[in-house]
């Protein structure tokens, strides 16, 4: 062949196809490049939006987890702790601490005179500094008559305040930290008496309205509750109606119902889970509202049909040679299914229902229905006690107008993503460990 | 006794049944277990099964009459006056006790009446408690004798232990169906009991959507206004504006993935694409009223439009990144599946490769296309916290994804959330609402299923 190009000249006046192929090229080329760019944006979009988020949250969040406290020298004085001189826990316990925190302060600032100044002075302490102290005094009941000095969280403002997030500069009527106690913070910081430390506050109390002093505790028990309990519910479960229809079930009209059933299950909002579980189990059942029992029933029904899709596919992945070899030595059908198809399908099944249970774990509509999002102070202690989860916490401290609650609401995320990133690290762990090829 | 202490000696008691039973038939063949019908744990299984079934049954039953025998029993202690109050004022007075029960009460004055009948309450709770251990170790136990007493060498053990476990199957596999059922039968129930006040049609066509109203009776407009059709246009809007942005990012990026990326970035960036599904919507309902929606106040702002804060457009955008994946794994599962053949049979005809995909791939694809973003529009519209978060409350009938509206979702959850009567049409309301999510979304997962089976292209 050379290379000439092909000339239709019967046709004169006429382009050849070759020219236009020939003059359409560049164009081509053009909209092939233009296509490829566009997939790939989509796909850098998409990746840019989850590391947006993921900077988002975790720059909000970080400072949660240190919290500015004060230094104060605390004369733990007998008058005030016991008047009565009894000596006794009950005494001690039911004393006026507030009382020995604004001695001190006044101590360290004796011009403070007037109401209004003592009002902001007092106000730079957290309301759950003594608490703090009282826990210190019930420790060790030797304190009393001494002076020690005890570090103690200072009020959300203040702290928002040193964490950077109010403008100094701007007009005292548009902040919440006024001028005086700016004086105030001020000199204490000279003083050396303010400093952030890491604070263990979030991981071990429960909520609060105070932002210093909510922590993640409460929800954390609550969402490992409900958790629990739906694993231990939804997991055996699932695995036998996955066994039962990929492996039991005759071919017939209710079989085929079962699985239509299953896979609707799986589209349906999690929301009409909800309505489900407070019609059903609370104004039915009579189950009480806001506990883990309820919540970890509704999250069953939701996370089955992941967990009974996830398992048939890990039995059909299980080749039938098996079963004719235990069949063939003389196995029933149960033993065959048990003793040799289940061992080589439970990983497949596991990694599904770890994958269920994530979704579980950031589940938040459903719980809502069902009251788990009541403020509660307590650490939950079992299924009956009433409880709210992480993301539900999640969404009432974002609900919560106080500024210091955003980085509150950022850190507990972060919490959340930690547990989801490892459930779900541990799927794909399982997976790998137990990936076979037949 | 409490119920859990209850289960944990029932499950000691099965477990003992089991060491038993293998033990007797052992000892009736003489240890040779060739001479035995069944395997020797099979009569250990079957002697469990008899000591724990027969009790768990009886401790569910009982525990489940409990509630109401025990509300009974303490009302007909109550006095003449306080018995002969209205049942939903006697429902709280019986909620009242039930706190003081289980230590719930944060108020130190609690009614003598109420404390001694709370103290009632739970002296007939423990009697009854203590009443269901006896009858359920005596069942447990009678179960073990009996198992032990029908062992012997060719006792069909086997048979019946796998007659039981393949019925325990049966019943595991009809709860999906029950699950069906309970979501229908309540969602409906209340529903028909909503329609009574609020004829369907009002309902469905009308355009005031204020539910707060019905709380007064002597306001204009006593009975609240319940017309759905705001509420169904803000959800509309919001999975509009969603899937704006996840179809063609999602269709983009799964064309990218299946067509032109190599293994190696594919195997990468698929699941991490897909950690856009798995972030919890609460996360995503955080982001989108913190900080999304005031960037697009201010840029709105900075351009002279006034956007509210809550706005539709915020929302949709989050959502739409959320279900990014939903159409981008599906359709990139089904572009892959279409026979290279084809696309090689375009190559040769001279096709460049985006005219092949687009031109031979996808239309090839598009039932799978399709039924996948049908998929993802239904997971819109049910979907809760983003919405609750960023869209707003204010039931606006409107187009403007720039205002705030309301959607179905976040109708149910404000309705919902929070102590009310549960009589209320206000409460009632929000189950039509889940009437009208649940088969919206059925018939959405339906269609998609039907369009990608009738209309699939069948290659081998």
């Amino acid at each position: 062949m050379n290379n000439t190009p092909l000339k239709h000249t019967n046709e004169p006046g006429k382009p050849s196809t070759f020219d236009v192929v020939q003059k359409s090229l560049a164009k081509r080329r053009a909209a092939e490049h233009r296509f490829r760019f566009y997939g790939i944006a989509g796909i850098v979009l998409a990746l840019a939006f989850l590391l947006v988020l993921f900077v988002n949250i975790f720059g909000k969040g970080y400072t949660a987890f240190v919290q500015t406290q004060i230094r104060l020298d605390i004369y733990f004085e007998r008058a005030v702790l016991d008047p009565d001189g009894t000596d006794t826990e009950d005494a001690l316990s039911k004393a006026d601490y507030t009382l020995l925190i604004k001695k001190s302060l006044s101590g360290l600032f004796p011009e403070v005179n007037s109401r209004r100044d003592k009002r902001n002075l007092y106000a730079l302490i957290s309301s759950g500094a003594s608490y703090k102290l009282r826990a210190l005094v019930l420790n060790d009941a030797g304190l009393v008559g001494k002076t020690s000095s005890v570090w103690l969280p200072v009020n959300d403002d203040i702290d928002i305040l040193f964490k950077g997030h109010i403008d100094r500069e701007a007009k005292q009527s548009d902040r919440r930290v006024n001028d005086r106690q700016l004086d105030f913070i001020d000199r204490l910081v000279a003083e050396n008496r303010l400093e952030k430390q890491f604070s263990s506050t979030f991981f071990t109390d429960g909520d609060s309205r105070e932002p210093e002093l909510a922590g993640i505790r409460g929800a954390l028990t609550g969402s490992l509750l409900t958790l629990l309990g739906t694993f231990l519910l939804s997991f055996p479960i699932g695995v036998a109606t996955a066994v039962y229809l990929e492996e039991f079930a005759p071919v017939n009209k209710w079989t085929d119902f079962i699985e239509i059933n299953v896979n609707n299950l799986a589209a349906v909002p999690s929301i009409v889970f909800g309505l489900l579980g407070l019609a059903m189990f609370i104004n039915f059942f009579g189950l009480p509202r806001s506990t883990p029992i309820v919540g970890c029933l509704v999250l069953t029904l939701m996370t089955l049909p992941t967990i009974i899709i996830a398992g048939r596919a890990s039995l059909k992945s299980v080749p039938p040679s098996i079963r004719e070899a235990a069949l063939g030595i003389g196995a029933s059908k149960l033993q065959t299914i048990f003793d040799h198809v289940l061992p080589l399908a439970i990983p497949g099944m596991l990694t599904g229902a770890i994958i269920g249970m994530a979704r579980a774990l950031g589940e938040t509509a459903p719980l809502l229905m069902i009251g788990m999002v009541a403020f509660i102070v307590d650490i939950p202690g079992g299924f009956s006690d009433p409880s709210t989860v992480l993301p539900v916490q999640i969404y009432l401290w974002a609900d919560s107008p106080e500024r210091a609650f955003v980085e509150k609401t950022s850190a507990a995320i972060m919490v959340l993503l930690v547990f989801l990133i490892a459930m779900n690290g541990l799927a794909v762990y399982l997976r790998k460990l137990y990936e076979r090829r037949w | 006794m409490s119920p859990s202490i209850l289960l944990i000696i029932l499950l000691g008691l099965s477990y003992l049944g089991f060491r038993l039973g293998k033990n007797r038939a052992l000892a009736s063949v003489g240890g040779k277990i060739k001479d035995l019908h069944s395997l020797p744990s099979f009569y250990g299984f079957y002697t469990s099964l008899w000591s724990i079934i027969p009790a768990l049954l009886v401790t569910m039953i009982w525990l489940s009459l409990e509630t109401s025998w025990l509300a009974n029993a303490v009302i007909a202690g109550l006095p003449e006056a306080m018995q002969s109050l209205p049942e939903s004022r006697l429902y709280l007075i019986l909620n009242d006790i039930r706190n003081v029960v289980n230590g719930m009460t944060y108020s130190d004055r609690i009614d003598p009446l109420i404390a001694d009948a709370a103290k009632r309450y739970s002296q007939l709770q423990s009697l009854s408690h203590i009443v269901l251990s006896l009858v359920a170790i005596g069942l447990s136990i009678a179960g073990i004798s009996f198992s032990l007493f029908r062992i012997n060498k060719s006792h069909r053990a086997r048979n019946t232990v796998e007659t039981a476990v393949t019925v325990m199957m049966v019943i595991c596999s009809t709860l999906a169906i029950f699950t069906t059922l309970g979501i229908v039968f309540s969602v409906l129930f209340e529903s028909v009991r909503f329609f009574k006040v609020i004829p369907i049609t009002e309902f469905l066509f009308g355009l005031e959507w204020s539910p707060q109203t019905a709380m007064r009776s002597d306001q204009v407009g006593s009975s609240g206004a319940f017309g759905a059709v705001p509420l169904l246009t803000g959800t509309l809007l919001v999975s509009l504006i969603a899937m704006m942005v996840a179809v063609p990012v999602g269709l983009m990026s799964a064309i990218y993935l299946s067509e032109f990326a190599s293994p190696r970035f594919r195997a990468m960036a698929k699941p991490t694409l897909e950690i856009l599904a798995g972030i919890p919507t609460v996360v995503y309902g955080f982001f989108a009223a913190l900080t999304v929606a005031p960037f697009i106040r201010d840029t709105g702002a900075s351009l002279g439009l006034t956007v509210s804060s809550e706005s539709a457009l915020a929302a949709g955008l989050v959502m739409g990144v959320m279900i990014i994946p939903f159409v981008s794994s599906l359709s990139d599962d089904v572009m892959n599946a279409v026979p290279q053949a084809l696309r090689d049979g375009a190559y040769a005809l001279g096709a460049t490769q985006a005219e092949t995909i687009r031109q031979v791939v996808f239309p090839a694809a598009l039932p799978g296309i399709v039924g996948s973003i049908l998929l993802a529009v239904s997971r819109a519209i049910g979907e809760t916290m983003i919405v609750v978060m960023a869209a707003g409350l204010a039931a606006n009938l409107t187009f403007n994804p720039l205002e705030a509206v309301t959607t179905v979702t976040v109708q149910i959850v404000t309705l919902l959330v929070g102590d009310q009567e549960f009589d209320s049409p206000k409460t009632l309301a929000a189950f039509a609402l889940g009437l009208v999510l649940f088969v919206a979304t059925l018939l959405l997962n339906v269609l998609a299923l039907h369009v990608v089976r009738k209309y699939r292209e069948q290659y081998e």
